[in-house]
């Protein structure tokens, strides 16, 4: 034990514990709304299944494939960091962030195109469709703007760590906060991974 | 120093695990697109779940990690399994 090592907090294992602690009440906070999904299509599956039709599979199936690839590129930085490639880090992150943002743009020409055909909570179109189809396109709002909403965190987050990269403050003995960020995105990843099917194959 | 004993997994990994999460992806496109009804959807949702199991694996370091975090999201799926059961017993009949 030097003297630095005692004025020094870091703490890689209890940070990444810490993170997954995290993790876990975000799972069972998306968790609830799934439970909410199940019960709601299985009281109302033939509405939820005609509902789901309105959905565009090639734009949902293009962003999962954004998604999962911007997760392989945030863990890739993870490993480049490790072996002392600073350079190669931050291109990496910086892949990782545009993808991000494709996902949010194609999020919203398809959020436009729906509320342009109607479809929106307290519609007139959806209140002529039933009750069924009003339920749908809520948990459809609610669950993927939630998840729009980590999208935009998980922005910040990445960019906020990008910098610290570039200025040297993550580096290869010290790289919790990148480590964590790629588990939170990683997070924002499995948790589309489910939406996915479950709002865009069940027609 | 600290660090040291932390496991660089390879560019070559992810790559592959990578493939391997868009075929899934794609195939459950294709496999709900074969009219099979409810079947499809099934089907999908295992490869979904497939596809996280991948992800919580290989991407977020749950195999190289220490055997507690596994275990500890392993705990979380199963309390969500079990709230999941139990509100399908007021439902399902």
């Amino acid at each position: 034990m030097t003297e630095h090592s005692v004025h020094d907090h870091y703490d890689h294992e209890g940070s990444k514990l810490g993170m997954w602690l995290f993790i876990f009440t975000e799972l069972l906070f998306f968790g609830g709304l799934f439970i909410v999904y199940a019960v709601m299509r299985y009281k109302n599956g033939t509405a939820f299944a005609l509902a789901g039709k309105e959905l565009d599979v090639f734009i949902g199936t293009f962003n999962t494939i954004i998604l999962l690839i911007s997760s392989a590129t945030i863990a890739m930085s993870i490993s480049s960091i490790q072996m002392k490639k600073k350079n190669l880090t931050v291109i990496l992150l910086g892949i990782t962030l545009v993808l991000a943002v494709v996902f949010l743009v194609n999020k919203y020409f398809e959020w436009g195109a729906k509320i342009e055909h109607g479809l929106f909570p307290g519609s007139e179109t959806l209140h002529q469709f039933g009750h069924g189809e009003t339920l749908f396109f809520g948990l459809y709002y609610f669950m993927t703007g939630l998840h729009a909403l980590h999208i935009i965190i998980g922005i910040i987050l990445i960019t906020i760590i990008m910098v610290k990269v570039h200025k040297g403050k993550i580096h290869e003995d010290r790289f919790v906060q990148l480590e964590n960020t790629g588990l939170y995105w990683h997070l924002v990843d499995i948790i589309w991974i489910f939406l996915f099917p479950l709002f865009y194959l069940i027609a | 120093m600290e660090n040291s004993e932390h496991k660089i997994v390879s560019f070559k990994t992810y790559g592959l695990i990578l493939c391997v999460l868009i075929v899934f992806t794609l195939s459950s496109v294709y496999v709900t697109h074969l009219d099979f009804g409810n079947l499809g959807i099934v089907v999908a949702l295992s490869i979904a779940a497939l596809k996280s199991v991948l992800v919580f694996g290989i991407f977020m370091h749950l195999l190289y990690d220490k055997k507690m975090y596994a275990l500890m999201v392993v705990g979380v799926l199963l309390v969500m399994t079990i709230v999941l059961i139990i509100t399908f017993l007021d439902y399902g009949y």
